[in-house]
Formats: C-alpha cells, structure tokens, sequence
C-alpha cells in the first residue's frame, strides 16, 4: 500500500516537473493578423528559454519585431534540446500551421535539414549552420567587426597595457573573435596584449568569474569575453575596473564597469525573409551579413568609456559598413610573429570559418 | 607569493558552496540517507534567496528563506524515503530534476536582473578584525565575506554537535544502526527528517552563496553542477565535516588553477583539471574499500529504508 502511494507520489514529482520545467510555451495566435497576411506564419526553436538574457533573447525580440512590423503570427519553443528531439518540435510547429521555421542553434543543423527534406513546402532558415536545401538557408552575422569596434575601446581605456578575454571553446567563432578584438586594441594601442582564459563552459557564470579573477590577479584592468553569462562582467565591476560585455547591453549588470558590448540584431534580417517570402521572391542562401546590414553591431558608449573613443569607433564603424575597410585585411603577424597574412590580402570567409590560429599580441594557446 | 596568496584566497571563494553543500549532505548521510537531489535543492535555495532580495532588500530574511527553500526540498525527499520508503536514490534523483526545473520556472522573467545595492554590499568581503593580521594566513582566510565567515562557524556547529553532543551521538547510532537506536529508545523518525531537513537548509545555503555573493544576477542553472561535486566530496572527507573543509577548497582550488597555469610553462590540459577532482574521488574511495577501518566507512544503515516491523 504504501509503496504504492510512494509511486504515486514520484509520479507526481515527475508530472509537476513536465509542466515546470521543459517550459515550452506558445503564443495564441494573434486576433489582428489580416487575411493578406495569414499566409505565412512563422515558427522559432529556441536553444535557451527566451528570457535568457543572452543569445535566445535576442532572436526573441526579433521575433517580436516581426510581428509588430509585418502584422503576422509566430509560435516558439523555447529550451529545445539539440538533439532528435529538435526534429519533433520543428514537425509540431509545422503541424500548428507554420510555414516559416528559424531554427537559432548550430545543433539544430542536421534536424532542420532532415525537416526541410520531409516538407518540402516549408521554407526553413538554420543560423550559425552551414548545411543548406533547396528550401533551407543559412545565416549568420559577422559579429567580429563589432568585436573589432569594442577592442578599440579596450584599447584606448587600459592602463596597464594588459586586457583579460574570457573565452569558451577553442573554436573557430571564438578565435574569430579575440583575434578580432586583438586587431582593434593595437590599433590604437600597439602595446597591448590580450590575455586569453579557457573556461570550457558557455553558460556556468561562477567558472567564468573565476577565470576573469585570475586574468584580474594578472593585471588586467579592462576584462571581456565571450560566454553567454555575465560572470567576467562581476569580476571587473568588483574589482574596480572596466568591462566589455557580449550578445546584449550589460549595463544593468555591472553598471560602474561596462563600457559597451557587440550585440546581436536580427529584426532587419527577418523582416527582409519574410517580406520576401511573401513576395514569392525567398530563394534559399547561405548569409553571412555584416554592420553593413545592421545585424550585429556595437552597443552604444557608456560615460565609462574612454575621450576619444566614439568618434575612433564611429570613423572605422563608417569605413566597415562602405566597404573600405576589412578586419582581416594584410598585414597580419601570427603570435610569433610571422606573417600571416600579406600586405593587399584579405582572409576569404573560408579561412575565417576554420581559422585556428592567434594573431600577434594574444597571450594564450589557440588550440586544445 | 602574491599570486598563490590571490589563488589561495580565490580557491576559498571557489570552494564555499561546495563546503555548505557537503555538510548538508554529511548530515544527512549520518542518519542513513542518501540524498542525491543536493544539486535541486542548491537551486531551489538559489532561486529563493534571489527572489526574497529582490523584493525585500534584506540580507537576512534572503540567508533565512533560502534555508527553508532547500529544506522544503528535503521535506519531499524525507517524507517520500522515511515515511514513504521509497528508494532513496531514485527519490534524490528526481530532487534534482525537479529543484532544476523550480529554478528555472521561478526566474523564467528574472534573468538578467541584479541583487539590490543594499544585499550586495552586505556581503561584500571585509578583513574581520584581528584575525586577518595574521601574515599570509589571514590575506587568505580572513579577508573573505560574511558568508564565508559563516561557512567556517558552520563546520565547528557540525563538527562540535556530531562528535561532542549525545544528540550526535544519537545521529551516528541512527545512520548506523536504525534498529539498535530505536531499541534505545531514539527516535529514529524525527531525527530523519530533522536531520534531512537541516543538511536540505545547508545545500540552500550553498546555492544562496552562487546567486547572492558569486554572481548577484540571476542565471538559469547557477550551480552547474555543483551539487554533485558535493556528493563526490562527501566520500572524499569520508563523512567528516572537518575534512569537508580540506576536500572543499581543494575541489575549489582545482576548478580555477587551470586559469593559473595556462599559459605558464607548465603545460596541463584543461580536461586533464576538470577530471581531477572525480580521479582523486575514485582513488578514495579504492583506499578507503582496501582499509576496511571502521572510522573511515560510511554509515552502515547508508540506503537502506528503516522498518521497524521487520527488525
């Protein structure tokens, strides 16, 4: 008898978690979608829950701005699993009446094309991926060109010629990215070295903290990184110097410290998509957009930054954005000092998405 | 020396959930229970205390409402293993998925939100009077937060009520032997749950320490996994809350010397580091089955449900 209550008791625990935890949520659809409109309706999967502060937030309020822009209905699920379980949500959405997936994980890759390939009359978009179908595109946003603004900052607001950069995985995004960064701070500041810590973790804020101590305890008196939670940012305000943050405005977080942060700006990129789609114009691609577009960019200076720097950001932010100027244009020097890449030359965006190696000034090791 | 005086200090900070998340399981584990939901219930106390900061602004009432939140998290594992006997694993188990899960639904819309000024600078670190003059020891030990402070006065609690009291030693009997204790005229049912309860408030408290002192703004899953360190650690101090305090800043020292020496010319993988900790765990726990000591074994009545019926 009461092994059986106990049963019954487990269950319970069990069920309350299904309706708790998994909080997979939908939106009704919405009373003011028009009948020219209704055509399309547009489905989202989620890596993270939407308020996560960081990466999923920011394909949420792009999905918000879809909808109040173009008058349309979307559904999300938010904390899907990169695995199998991706291809039943995607199915789900499809059978809710979408016929517009935005898959927003690297992990959903292979299950958004298996999806695309059964439904053929479903146009799919998979972001940070590189598989594409006659109905599936790619995209992603050249987040560097903003990393490269932000190291300027960082650049003109140390002292001790010595920057922290807390990074995740050895991957070639996140090379991309401090190497990037390293570009804009010697720019200014040809002394400078960018001092890089491994956490091996996206999200574990205390582990990430952690290594922005030790980069602290080095001298360093400006810290960024590359993690999707706000740890590194702590660490600096605590200890009285400044910050860049990642993928949202951390002002709120460490108010005293954080200078600015590259951010994420999809709305323009989905609104054209969709708009498109519904034209009958939407033909599959494989995006990799820039400031030029508008989807990634700097957010703006707080009163922490250094004198100077708004308008040395603006002037380069100017020359990306027409075209002059490239963040990995020649010459660069490897950590050796060798040269990496000739004077006249620009790395081509196959070189970019496999690079595994530092330029000069980062103090770290690039490889596992 | 200024460096390994910064790590040391940093491995303290590093190690104090780990510490209040250990001693709750030590107590628990010497009334015979096995509660491996110490990672839920580190989160149910995360998400409480945050929120109880949130809106109240005060230090205190946030400590106290994330002890309760971690004991009524035991609350169901006690009620479900004691009175219910349900297997202590799977019910432990199941602790964490679901504290997991209350976390995550209670700070749905608090991500990203920051501790109020007034809580934060409660706990900020100070150099407690006297004791941190103390050359290099005190620039370690002493120049720490009020939390960590009370970390220290919990071990000596734990340490002084199991060992030196007739209610610790009425704990050990339980954990040991449910059915000899009961025979003595102890009640082995009320001090389950008390003692359930109490390692629940400690595993609260850990979590408490992440979400308030660590980083005072809200992330989903804040422990990451630190719950289940704490229950490698348990075996590691071999039920002995003073050598919990030995085993904590090491596994603390461990998770953040990688930062240390990454680029120093002693070149060590960062898996290699994030493994050590569970290496060392298994080679205690080979030792401890070599030794075969009585002291060093983990309670005899460990696991197993107690019915009095079939004594």
């Amino acid at each position: 008898m009461k092994k059986t209550v106990s049963i019954l008791l487990i269950m319970c625990m069990f069920l309350a978690l299904a309706l708790t935890g998994c909080g997979q949520e939908e939106k009704a659809p919405g009373e003011n979608a028009e009948a020219d409109n209704s055509a399309v309706k547009v489905g989202f999967v989620y890596v993270g829950p939407a308020s996560d502060g960081g990466w999923t937030t920011s394909h949420d309020v792009a999905r918000k701005q879809l909808e109040n822009n173009l008058n349309i209905d979307t559904l999300y699920k938010e904390s899907v699993p990169e695995g199998p379980e991706c291809e039943k949500v995607i199915n789900d959405l499809i059978d809710q009446g979408c016929n517009v997936i935005f898959s927003t994980s690297f992990g959903f890759m292979d299950y958004t094309l298996n999806a695309a390939k059964a439904h053929p009359d479903v146009k799919f978009m998979h972001c940070s991926g590189y598989m594409t179908n006659e109905n599936m595109g790619a995209y992603f946003g050249r987040i560097y060109q903003a990393r490269y603004l932000s190291g300027i900052a960082a650049g003109m607001k140390t002292k001790t010629d010595k920057i922290g950069y807390v990074a995740a995985y050895e991957i070639p995004e996140v090379l991309r990215g401090i190497n990037a960064f390293t570009l804009g701070v010697r720019s200014v500041n040809p002394d400078a070295t960018v001092h890089v810590k491994w956490t091996h973790t996206w999200i574990d804020a205390a582990k990430a903290k952690d290594a922005a101590v030790a980069l602290l305890a080095e001298d360093c008196d400006v810290i960024t990184q590359h993690q999707d939670a706000p740890g590194p940012q702590i660490a600096a305000e605590e200890k009285g110097v400044w910050s860049i943050g990642y993928n949202m405005d951390m002002k709120d977080v460490a108010p005293k410290a954080y200078i600015t942060a590259p951010v994420w700006n999809w709305g323009p990129y989905y609104e054209k998509q969709v708009k498109a789609i519904m034209d009958g114009t939407w033909k599959a691609e494989n995006y990799w957009g820039g400031m030029e577009d508008g989807i990634v960019d700097l957010a703006p200076l707080t009163e922490n930054a250094p004198e100077g720097a708004k308008e040395a950001i603006e002037k380069v932010k100017a020359e990306i954005i027409d075209g002059s100027f490239k963040v990995f244009s020649g010459p660069i020097k490897g950590q050796a000092g060798e040269i990496r890449v000739a004077e006249g030359e620009t790395l081509t965006d196959e070189e970019l998405t496999s690079m595994d190696w530092f330029v000069e000034g980062v103090v770290g090791n690039p490889k596992q | 020396m200024d460096a390994t005086i910064s790590f040391l200090a940093a491995a303290i900070v590093a190690g104090t959930p780990l510490l209040f998340a250990t001693l709750g399981e030590i107590i628990t584990e010497k009334v015979g229970n096995l509660n491996l939901g110490v990672e839920g219930m580190m989160l149910m106390g995360a998400i409480i205390g945050f929120k109880t900061a949130l809106v109240t602004h005060s230090p205190i009432i946030a400590l106290l409402t994330s002890m309760l939140a971690g004991a009524a998290g035991a609350l169901i594992y006690a009620v479900l293993t004691v009175s219910f006997r349900a297997n202590q694993v799977v019910t432990g188990l199941t602790l964490t998925t679901f504290g997991t899960g209350f976390a995550g639904f209670l700070g749905q819309n608090l991500v990203g939100q920051v501790v109020p000024a007034t809580v934060k600078s409660f706990f900020r670190p100070f150099a407690f009077p006297g004791l941190s003059k103390i050359p290099v020891l005190g620039e370690i030990f002493f120049q720490q937060d009020i939390f960590v402070y009370l970390s220290y006065l919990s071990v000596f609690i734990v340490g002084v009520y199991l060992y030196k009291t007739s209610f610790g030693l009425n704990v050990r009997a339980v954990g040991e032997n449910p059915g000899a204790a009961d025979v003595a005229s102890i009640n082995t049912t009320f001090y389950k749950y008390f003692h359930i309860l109490l390692g629940g408030a400690l595993c609260g408290l850990g979590g408490a320490y992440l979400s308030l002192v660590y980083i005072p703004v809200w992330q989903n899953n804040v422990t990451a996994g630190r719950g289940w360190i704490a229950v490698a650690l348990v075996i590691f101090a071999i039920w002995n809350p003073y050598k919990a305090v030995i085993g904590s800043y090491l596994f603390g020292g461990l998770d953040i010397i990688g930062f240390r020496i990454q680029d120093t010319s002693f070149p060590v993988s960062m898996y290699f580091l994030d493994m050590l900790p569970y290496i060392v765990t298994v080679v205690i726990l080979v030792v401890i089955s070599f030794r075969k000591s009585k002291e060093n074994a983990p309670p005899q009545g460990l696991g197993n449900p107690y019915f009095r019926e079939e004594r």
